[in-house]
């Protein structure tokens, strides 16, 4: 059951093979068995799906079901759930109880799909390890001692140890592709505006983008249909129409243009990586697509200056966060001033409140030029060598991360080498594009994942490209060996 | 830029942050290793370079003048820390 | 040494919107506390604004009315800093891209001159919500409800030198957002409000002085006081040897003094930054001539016109042109009147004005409308009444009592005409007071007034005076 994918599981509830609360019970049962040795989920919500799902078979039953009625699935928490906590992975959100849904959440409930629980994060999605979570790091489910990647590091996890058939993630600079990546997924970033920010608790708001995590791109196809659109609750969401992801899944490679970047296997990249990325590269080669070397020159100034622009929005962002209308409030504050530093400062863990000091220090009087001015132009520079490029290739490959998943404690103590391991992914943000990454291969039996990036709103060409791969290819199929039964 | 104990302070200050004494020095590094990273920007001359303050070409869309919310004060209070007479409190406020 | 004020303005006025700028809750005023807060004004985690396009219209209009370039490109900037009635952390506001740029209004001053004051831009933003200072066992209340509703900071040059100019220049203001109907200027309720910078120089020096910011002044009563207190505190200062120190300063309006803010007194960094929540706002051609197209007569227009179509003088066209609800009732009533210009303007500034502050109402809403007073200045007119009797029938007419006619009717003040009628009384007269005809005739030409008295005793005042005097000056002379 656990192995079949969401178009299998669809099928089965459709014919009546089993109903959708046998289905959610049996993952539920699958969490509770296995879930205390990776720490995926940070609320498990068993009545709430189990109400989804009867309703969810009602619907089948009435002949009112939808793609994915009836799907039990993950919502990262990130995104707000109403009456149900929804934390970000941070004590200052430990008693938020959402008073509304997202608008992700809406449109996944309004398809009958049956949210299981909220998946652990780093906190306010700032991490690229899962280790800075108030509820305490994501197991990798090929190795206890690997970190599962981050921020969206339960949901990762989740999918991959058969914890949910499909999760939701979110992405601000790789925080869905790294941690697919890491733990042998098919992670999808939309494009900028294609899924609504509404009710995704912020961090950058210009570089977030919510998304899909799925076994495969086929699953992940299923899911974008239902998450993408225009809200008009968010006024950066695309009015673009959303065509049918599906539909196109089945297109020949053939003539497809692949540019790799010279820049994505420069010094930094472990060797046996690239060996991976090499022969995935090959399959697209045997399936008649044209590869040629291309570059993206100001690849090295992605991690400098995501890490003005991330923390500056986010030190905004998150001063909401004040102890007076939600969330966590310092006891027996002495004074107003005394309110809003404790509450923050016992509220907010350290790698926050290091994020929001740098992009307090980068927007104070007399920096402001230096800092965020600066690294707005050079987004304007990284931007446009993906235009050049995309003038060339219709897709863009190359490693998700410079390694494997490393191990849980390894980079904790040392941010800055941390902010590198997302070297590949950051760049994608800063521009707005899409990107997709797809398992390609095990080293010292941790995944390897491929990296595909398109150009604007091309996500129909990124899942027919690795759904594709994964024609031929069976790595998006392997289970990590302690969750296969 | 190397950051200093009383600019990690006026920082904190600044962002509302209490931040533990003891944990100051270790701040002052990891923020100066963070802003070493980030004046690799300066590697690259941006003069005349327009800024991008968003990844699409987008205008600002707007709406119609029309009232959809309807009062859910006590939804909303629920999860407040602190409320009385419908009010939000705080400790007292010095003008 | 001879000093001279240098005072600019910050005017925040509320645009008079159904929904809040960013958000689709309420603006009504004096609701439940927080219960016209909704998730977007309350700043809860996930939300996201959405900008009002009436805002944007609003703003448009203002600036077309002060002669302004509107900034077809402007961007929203988050302007950061904690304060419990700032529910985000950051209040959204425009920066270095407004929507409005440099405009110019023109004045009028007492001695009857004009000065043009330069309008260096106004930008929109959202509204705080109210801290409330009663006692919650040593709290403080926050109300949201205002949180989030519009305003169009308006911000003048440094070009206005006295408490005076200031007040004539926010009293332009109120009156011009007031003709456009984008703000109700009610500054009771602080829809429209006003921040002071105040400075002062040696006469001649051409270099500003340190200013101090007077916050939140909402009548011009206190404008005026506020301001001059300050030109006075700064100059004893100054002369007294000491320094002004650049800083925010509240009026108490109680004490009728300015004081220094203690919370503000901390060097305010704001780090502005462009909005990531929202995208640079575009104004079009197209949308700008629409709003042009639907701009009202503006009062300085409206001034000239009266002037050339009424033969009103300058300052009766600029009384009558101060409101547009004003202008509008002087020209209902001049039309109702048959054309009497002058006549209705006489009445709208005297007896009409005069009675409205008796009894502190709004055109709209007082006893008499324009079609009433029209009618009552045509039997003035046509000499159906004097213009004695018509102040005794507009009294009627405030009382309720109906239209000029039915109370000339019911109460039988129709001006006597009749020649023959009006002899008869003044023979009356002549013979019961021979003596007075006496000394007249003897040369105290003064006792006309006494027998023009009398006689308007004995008719009730209904005797039409031109004709009484022309008879009572035949009789006498004869």
């Amino acid at each position: 059951m656990h192995n079949k994918t969401i178009t299998e599981l669809a099928a089965g509830l459709r014919a009546k093979e089993f109903s959708s609360v046998e289905l959610t019970r049996y993952y539920l049962e699958r969490i509770s068995r296995y879930d205390e040795q990776l720490n995926s989920y940070v609320t498990v919500c068993t009545d709430h799906a189990l109400q989804q799902a009867e309703a969810a078979d009602r619907a089948i039953a009435a002949g009112d079901a939808v793609s994915l009625t009836g799907i039990p699935l993950a919502q990262k928490d990130i995104f707000c759930t109403d009456g149900v906590k929804t934390s970000c992975g941070s004590r200052m959100l430990d008693n938020f109880i959402a008073p509304y849904d997202a608008g992700v959440v809406e449109r996944c409930n309004g398809a009958g799909m049956v949210m299981l629980g909220k998946t652990n994060m780093d906190e306010f999605a700032m991490g690229s390890s899962n280790e800075t979570s108030y509820y305490g790091p994501v197991h990798n489910p090929w190795d206890l001692d690997a970190v599962p990647g981050g921020s969206s590091g339960g949901s990762a996890a989740a999918v991959a140890a058969r914890l949910a058939p499909v999760a939701t993630g979110t992405d601000t600079g790789g925080s869905i592709r790294q941690p697919a990546s890491l733990c042998g997924i098919t992670g999808l970033k939309p494009t900028y505006g294609r899924v609504s920010r509404y009710g995704m608790i912020a961090f950058a708001s210009s570089l977030d983008q919510g998304g899909v995590m799925a076994r495969s791109a086929e699953d992940a196809s299923l899911l974008l249909n239902v998450m993408a659109g225009f809200d008009e609750r968010d006024s950066t969401s695309a009015e673009q129409p959303v065509p049918d992801y599906g539909a196109t899944l089945n297109n020949s490679v053939a003539g497809l243009k692949i540019g790799l970047p010279k820049e994505y296997f420069a010094e930094g990249l472990s060797a046996d990586v690239a060996r991976a990325i090499e022969s995935a590269v090959d399959e697209y080669r045997k399936l008649g697509a044209e590869v040629k070397e291309i570059s993206l020159p100001n690849t090295n100034l992605a991690v400098p200056t995501y890490y003005v622009i991330a923390p500056a929005e986010c030190s905004s962002n998150l001063s909401r966060f004040d102890g007076v209308r939600f969330g966590y409030r310092c006891d027996n504050p002495v004074d107003l001033e005394d309110l809003y530093k404790r509450s923050r400062g016992e509220g907010f863990g350290a790698e926050v409140k290091r994020r929001i000091m740098i992009g307090t220090y980068a927007l104070s009087a007399g920096y402001y030029d230096a800092y965020y001015l600066k690294a707005q132009q050079l987004r304007h520079l990284i931007s446009e060598d993906f235009a050049r490029a995309f003038e060339e290739v219709d897709v863009i490959m190359g490693p998700t991360s410079p390694t494997v998943a490393f191990n849980l404690g390894e980079k904790s103590s040392d941010p800055v080498s941390m902010y590198l391991s997302d070297i590949y992914t950051i760049a994608v943000n800063l521009a707005g594009l899409p990107g997709m990454s797809i398992p390609a291969g095990f080293v010292d039996q941790r995944p390897v994942g491929l990296q595909i990036i398109g150009n604007y709103f091309d996500e129909a060409r990124l899942l027919n490209v690795a759904h594709r791969f994964q024609q031929v290819t069976d790595w998006h199929t392997h289970a990590p060996q302690q969750f296969k039964d | 830029m190397s950051l200093e104990k009383a600019d990690i302070e006026k920082i904190a200050h600044l962002a509302r942050l209490e931040i533990d004494p003891g944990d100051v020095p270790d701040y002052a590094r990891n923020l100066s290793g963070i802003l070493e990273l980030v004046e690799q920007m300066n590697q690259v001359d941006t003069e005349g370079v327009q800024p991008m303050a968003h990844p699409l070409r987008m205008t600002q869309r707007m709406r119609a003048d029309e009232v959809t919310e309807s009062n859910q004060r006590d939804k909303f209070q629920q999860i407040a820390p602190q409320v009385e007479a419908g009010l939000y409190l705080v400790p007292k406020v010095i003008e | 040494m001879e000093w001279e004020a240098v005072i600019g303005l910050e005017i925040h006025a509320q645009l008079a919107t159904k929904s809040k700028i960013f958000s689709g809750a309420a603006t009504a005023y004096g609701a439940e506390p927080n219960t016209q807060a909704c998730a977007v004004d309350l700043g809860l985690p996930g939300v996201l604004p959405v900008l009002n396009r009436e805002v944007v219209r609003m703003a448009c209009m203002f600036g077309l009315a002060v002669d302004a370039e509107i900034g077809r490109r402007s961007v929203f900037a988050r302007k950061n800093y904690f304060y419990p009635d700032l529910p985000k952390g950051y209040q959204i506001s425009q920066y270095e891209l407004p929507i409005v740029g440099k405009g110019k209004l023109i004045i009028e001053l007492e001695d009857g001159t004009t000065k043009t004051i330069g309008v260096t831009r106004a930008h929109l933003e959202e509204d705080a919500g109210k801290s409330l200072h009663e006692d919650f066992h040593g709290m403080t209340g926050i109300d949201l409800n205002r949180a989030g509703t519009p305003l169009l900071e308006i911000v003048s040059e440094p070009d206005l030198r006295s408490a005076k100019e200031a007040v004539a220049y926010m009293k332009k203001i109120r009156s011009l957002v007031r003709y456009l109907e984008i703000c109700d200027g009610n500054m009771q309720e602080g829809s429209f409000r006003c921040d002071a910078n105040v400075s002062v120089r040696p006469k001649g020096e051409s270099k500003f002085g340190t200013r101090a910011e007077i916050k939140n002044i909402n009548s011009f009563r206190f404008v005026e006081r506020a301001i001059n207190f300050e030109i006075e505190r700064q100059i004893d200062l100054l002369e007294g040897g000491g320094t002004v120190v650049q800083e925010t300063r509240l009026y108490d309006s109680a004490k009728g003094e300015t004081r220094s803010m203690r919370s503000k007194e901390e060097a305010m960094d704001y780090r502005y930054f462009p909005d990531p929540d929202l995208l640079p706002l575009h104004v079009d051609d197209a949308w700008l001539d629409e709003v042009r197209s639907s701009l009202p007569e503006l009062p300085d227009a409206k001034k000239e016109r009266f002037m050339f179509e009424y033969g009103l003088t300058a300052y009766d066209a600029a009384v009558l042109t101060s409101s547009r609800e004003l202008a509008d009732f002087y020209e209902a009533v001049e039309k109702s009147s048959g054309g009497e210009t002058k006549l209705a303007a006489n009445w709208v500034m005297g007896d009409f004005a005069a009675a409205l502050n008796k009894d502190n109402l709004e055109i709209g809403a007082c006893p008499v409308n324009a079609a009433m007073l029209g009618g009552l200045i045509q039997r003035i007119a046509d000499n159906t009444i004097s213009g004695k009797i018509a102040k005794q029938v507009f009294e009627a007419m405030w009382e309720g009592e109906g239209d000029a006619d039915s109370i000339i009717e019911k109460k039988g003040l129709k001006q006597i005409t009749d020649s023959g009628a009006i002899e008869q009384v003044i023979d009356e007269i002549l013979a019961a007071n021979p003596e007075q005809v006496k000394q007249y005739r003897a040369g105290k030409d003064k006792l006309l007034g006494f027998f023009v008295g009398q006689v308007m005793k004995a008719t009730q005042g209904k005797a039409n005076p031109g004709q009484l005097n022309e008879l009572l000056k035949k009789k006498l002379n004869s």
